[in-house]
């Protein structure tokens, strides 16, 4: 089992956990219970038949659901003292739960053997069918593990190619020289090949080692969290790790390495031939293919896996033109022309830079793409995570109120004015059963999935309104409009229809205190269920349904100050029935923030391989530049002239890459939020001001560090070594 | 020009008590001992021997590419190395030509580029006329706009001779302008080398293992082990 109870001696007092449950003949009462009963540890309640003294204050219950509609206070008793009280008899509502959790193949085993045998008003619930709003907060925390995932592998990859391209540059001599002294393609690339594979088994094996130490190290850290075990990690990560990693090398690495066999022995002659050539395309695309089937497959997230490949994928391709067409502008423009006028660095600089432009725009298109994924992870991530809590804030509503009546209303109101609260927005809500769907009747003998045949054995709350509520989002189809004629439309939740298999175009029947309500569903719902705020699955046209009888529901917030208020408006409206979900809204908090620290630990990891593209990309072209450097320094260039050269040429790359990563990040982001996510971004404008900043500073610390480098050596060494 | 040639007779290049030393594992490396030399202007001098006896050290030396153990070197009257290393850069910018065996021409330059390069550095308006000028002068005219990579051996190192060229210098610094050439081609070039420097009267200090190109030159200097014997 997971996790364990607290318990805790008196009210407000430190807890501790507990080694098990009540002692026969006593009772414990959760920390509401003990208030609202006014009564203490060594106090006693009357249960039934029975009476029991209260031995201690339960604090905390891991396994407590937290559906609203039954999170009454909590008594905790001995199973033993239950006949003695006479509260289960004939008529008594009973629910037994049996928890179940273990290594995740024996849950689904047991899932698989318990499933067939379910009966009737027995259900098998888990994090994926339970609790919707805590659901949501999980779907999306694998969602943003998926993405981090999936943009270290690609970055991982690029890094790979990048790499590999120097190691092809600085073996070219080598490679000739082998091809005069008659090795043949095939053992060339056999050669290269195989010192590629060793490397890349060990660099698996030292992945696989560190992911597992990073694994125990965030079990421990959460495990301290939930004060619950996680289950150790299996072997299967490690295969997958495995896999993942020789494709990525093998896929990135060897187009590289084959235009290293292909080296003509002529070039031992004239060094000029046989550099490696730019389009090796085909066998890139194909890197990239394999790579992109391992991570769909990996992801175990179709749409995710696609937007994210296919983004980067489609990124690779605009950042390569786009960077080569900005650097040839910005370097024969009349701006250069102007620029180059006033310094000869600049224009040193500025010419460098048309002069370069394929590798420049290679290089641009690189560092985009680290900077883009950098961006997307930690801005989006900042965005993500406060849309995130945004669903469900911290003063997300407190209290739902139901069974308003009509008559209520007014004095209602003018209670939440004379006390100074907000009045909170009310929704009408009409019982009725769901009868027809196209003409023909419904039964829950029609369905298989129980909870679909719950839906239609129980009277849904049905609602009317004018307008959709600000917390939802039609999704498909459009709102009704009263003014033309709206009285036969419904709105409907999304998920509802996919449980119950209705679309857009249904007409439904709905059997209301015997009266019949007809309408086409004209619009689909999404809904946060995670606001904590009122939602219903069916909205009609308010001239359709307000002659039904009808109660009104709101939920609101109330803050700790005004707590003995609710109790004045219990007294005074003795019929409502106000629901406390403090406690789940708690306990959803609390998830959400475990989950976030979890996310952002992992979020390091891609962060990390995002720096390493940055680093890859900018040693990729360090060798030329160092005999450029070499040969302007024997013709004269001072060292300011170096420096001032390549800043030059470094700002103007790193504000190009910086403009395409934050293009890049914002377009993937926005494709994320709304796909994948289900999040409004807020609008993030400064972006377009940090991306290209970034971008400029990074380039620019570079350009100072490889000046330095290069200007630190003297060029005789330098000319002797690049020959 | 003129006056250049009609200067005092005193030393363009002279280096005195020159030695390198490097650093090989636990031990030191001796590559060159006290080198004693002087050159006159408009002298050419051919330095000749064995590989590894130290001649492209010296060379080196000579241009202030690299830092000497001891000694000192005399560039147009300036001491190399008391000098740092961007006024020295100025000086070589000034005074001095290179041609390289590996011809040196940047692969992302064209021809005309590469030649414009020292002019550029020196901040002349002028440069990309005064280099199209030096590339018709070398046979290149029709050639201005081809890459190192499209250029034959014998091309790219008449590209390096108009780069050497085209900053007037005072000295030109020649390390086995021929060692990546054919023979034909290594001849033409010799020949072409040897005419710009009587045309502008430059000074020539040629590193070369070719005993008959050696001969050329008014002066040979023979190294052995690092000294110079002969």
């Amino acid at each position: 089992m997971r996790g364990r109870l607290r318990s805790a001696p008196g009210l407000n007092q430190s807890d501790a956990p507990a080694p098990h449950g009540p002692a026969r003949g006593t009772v414990w009462l959760d920390e509401r219970l003990t208030s609202a009963l006014g009564v203490k540890p060594g106090g006693r309640v009357k249960l039934g038949n029975a009476e029991f003294p209260v031995a201690a204050v339960l604090t905390l219950e891991p396994d407590r659901g937290a559906n609203f509609f039954n999170i009454a206070p909590r008594l905790m008793m001995n199973k033993d003292d239950l006949p003695a009280t006479g509260l289960v008899q004939t008529g008594s509502r009973v629910y037994y739960q049996l928890l179940a959790a273990g290594e995740r193949k024996d849950v689904d085993e047991f899932s698989a053997w318990a499933r067939e045998r379910l009966g009737r008003g027995q259900r098998l619930e888990s994090l994926e069918n339970a609790r919707p709003e805590v659901r949501n907060t999980i779907d999306r925390a694998q969602s943003f593990l998926g993405l981090t995932a999936l943009l270290a592998a690609v970055l991982a990859g690029v890094a790979i190619a990048l790499g590999t391209r120097r190691f092809v540059e600085r073996h070219l001599d080598g490679c000739a020289v082998m091809r005069c002294l008659g090795v043949s393609q095939s053992r060339l690339l056999a050669l290269y090949a195989s010192e590629f594979l060793m490397l890349g088994l060990a660099a698996c094996a030292a992945g696989c080692v560190t992911g597992y130490a990073a694994h125990a190290l965030i079990a421990q850290w959460i495990a301290q969290l939930l004060q619950a075990q996680l289950p150790a990690a299996t072997a299967l990560p490690a295969l997958q790790g495995f896999l993942v990693g020789l494709v990525l090398l093998l896929g990135f690495a060897l187009p590289p390495l084959i235009q290293l066999k292909n080296v003509p022995a002529v070039r031992v002659m004239r060094r000029e031939s046989g550099a490696p050539r730019g389009g090796a395309i085909a066998a890139y695309a194909a890197g990239f293919a394999s790579l992109a089937a391992l991570l769909l497959w990996q992801a175990g997230d179709v749409k995710l896996g696609a937007i994210v490949v296919a983004g980067f994928a489609a990124a690779i391709v605009v950042f390569v033109a786009a960077a080569w067409l900005a650097l040839r502008v910005a370097a024969s423009g009349a701006l250069a022309r102007s620029i180059g006028a006033r310094s000869m660095a600049l224009r040193l600089g500025l010419a460098s830079l048309r002069r370069h432009s394929r590798s420049n725009a290679i290089q641009v298109a690189s560092l985009a793409l680290g900077l883009t994924a950098i961006l997307l992870l930690s801005i989006t991530r900042a965005d993500l995570i406060g849309a995130w809590r945004r669903a469900a804030p911290p003063d997300a509503p407190n209290r739902f109120m139901l069974n308003i009546q009509p008559d209520q209303l007014a004095p209602l109101k003018e209670f939440f004015a004379s006390n100074a609260i907000p009045m909170p927005d009310l929704y009408p809500m009409i019982r009725g059963r769901l009868a027809e769907v196209n003409g023909k009747p419904v039964s829950d003998r029609d369905f298989t999935d129980e909870r679909a045949r719950r839906l239609i054995e129980r009277e849904f709350n049905l609602s009317f309104s004018a307008e959709s509520p600000a917390h939802n989002r039609v999704v498909s189809g459009r709102w009704f409009d009263a003014r033309a004629g709206g009285r036969d439309e419904v709105s409907m939740e999304e998920g509802l229809g996919k449980t119950l298999g209705l679309k857009l175009g249904d007409t439904v029947r709905f059997n209301i205190a015997g009266e019949p309500y007809v309408a086409r569903i004209t619009s689909l719902r999404a809904l946060k269920w995670d606001s904590m705020k009122v939602n219903f699955f069916f909205i009609g046209e308010p001239a359709a349904l307000e002659r039904h009888p009808t109660s009104w529901i709101t939920s609101f917030r109330v803050a700790p100050e005004h707590e003995p208020l609710i109790n004045q408006l219990a007294a005074r409206f003795p019929n409502l029935t106000i629901v406390d979900i403090g406690a789940a809204l708690k306990q959803l908090q609390t998830v959400l923030d475990q989950v976030i620290l979890a996310v952002q630990f992992v979020f390091l990891f891609a962060l990390a391989a995002g720096l390493l593209v940055l680093y890859s990309a900018l040693v990729a072209t360090e060798d030329e530049r160092r005999r450029e450097t070499a040969v302007m320094r024997a013709f004269g260039a001072s060292s300011a002239q170096v420096v001032a050269a390549q800043r030059t040429e470094f700002a103007a790359m790193g504000l190009v890459a910086g403009l395409l990563a934050t293009g890049g990040a914002l377009a993937i982001s926005a494709v994320l939020a709304r796909r994948v996510f289900d999040l409004e971004l807020p609008s993030n404008g400064w972006l377009w001001l940090a991306g290209p900043l970034a971008g400029l500073v990074l380039l620019s610390v570079n350009a100072w560090l490889s000046s330095r480098k290069v200007l630190k050596v003297s060029p005789a060494l330098t000319l002797r070594d690049t020959g | 020009m003129d006056a250049r040639v009609s200067s005092k007779v005193k030393a363009v290049l002279a280096a005195r008590g020159i030695g390198k030393v490097v650093k090989s594992g636990e031990s030191d490396l001796v590559i060159l001992r006290d080198i004693d030399l002087a050159v006159m202007p408009g002298e050419a001098v051919a330095i000749v021997g064995a590989s590894g006896s130290g001649k492209s050290t010296l060379l080196a030396l000579l241009a202030g590419l690299d830092l000497p153990s001891t000694g000192s070197v005399t560039l147009d009257g300036e001491e190399l190395f008391a000098l740092d290393e961007d006024a020295r850069a100025a000086l070589r910018g000034r005074a001095l030509g290179f041609v390289f065996q590996s011809f040196q021409l940047l692969p992302s330059l064209d021809a005309l580029e590469n030649a414009m390069l020292p002019l550029e550095l020196a901040g002349r308006r002028d440069a990309e006329s005064a280099a199209k000028q030096m590339l018709e002068r070398v046979g290149l005219g029709e050639r201005l706009h081809h890459y190192p990579k499209h250029l034959s051996g014998g091309e790219q190192q008449r590209v390096a001779l108009a780069r050497a060229f085209v900053v007037e210098p005072r000295v030109l610094l020649a390390d086995e302008p021929t060692g990546s050439l054919d023979e034909a081609s290594g001849e033409a070039v010799i020949a072409l080398m040897f005419e710009l420097n009587r045309e502008r009267g430059t000074t020539l200090v040629m590193v070369t293992h070719d005993e008959h190109l050696a001969a050329r030159c008014g002066r040979i200097i023979r190294l052995s082990g690092g000294r110079i014997v002969a």
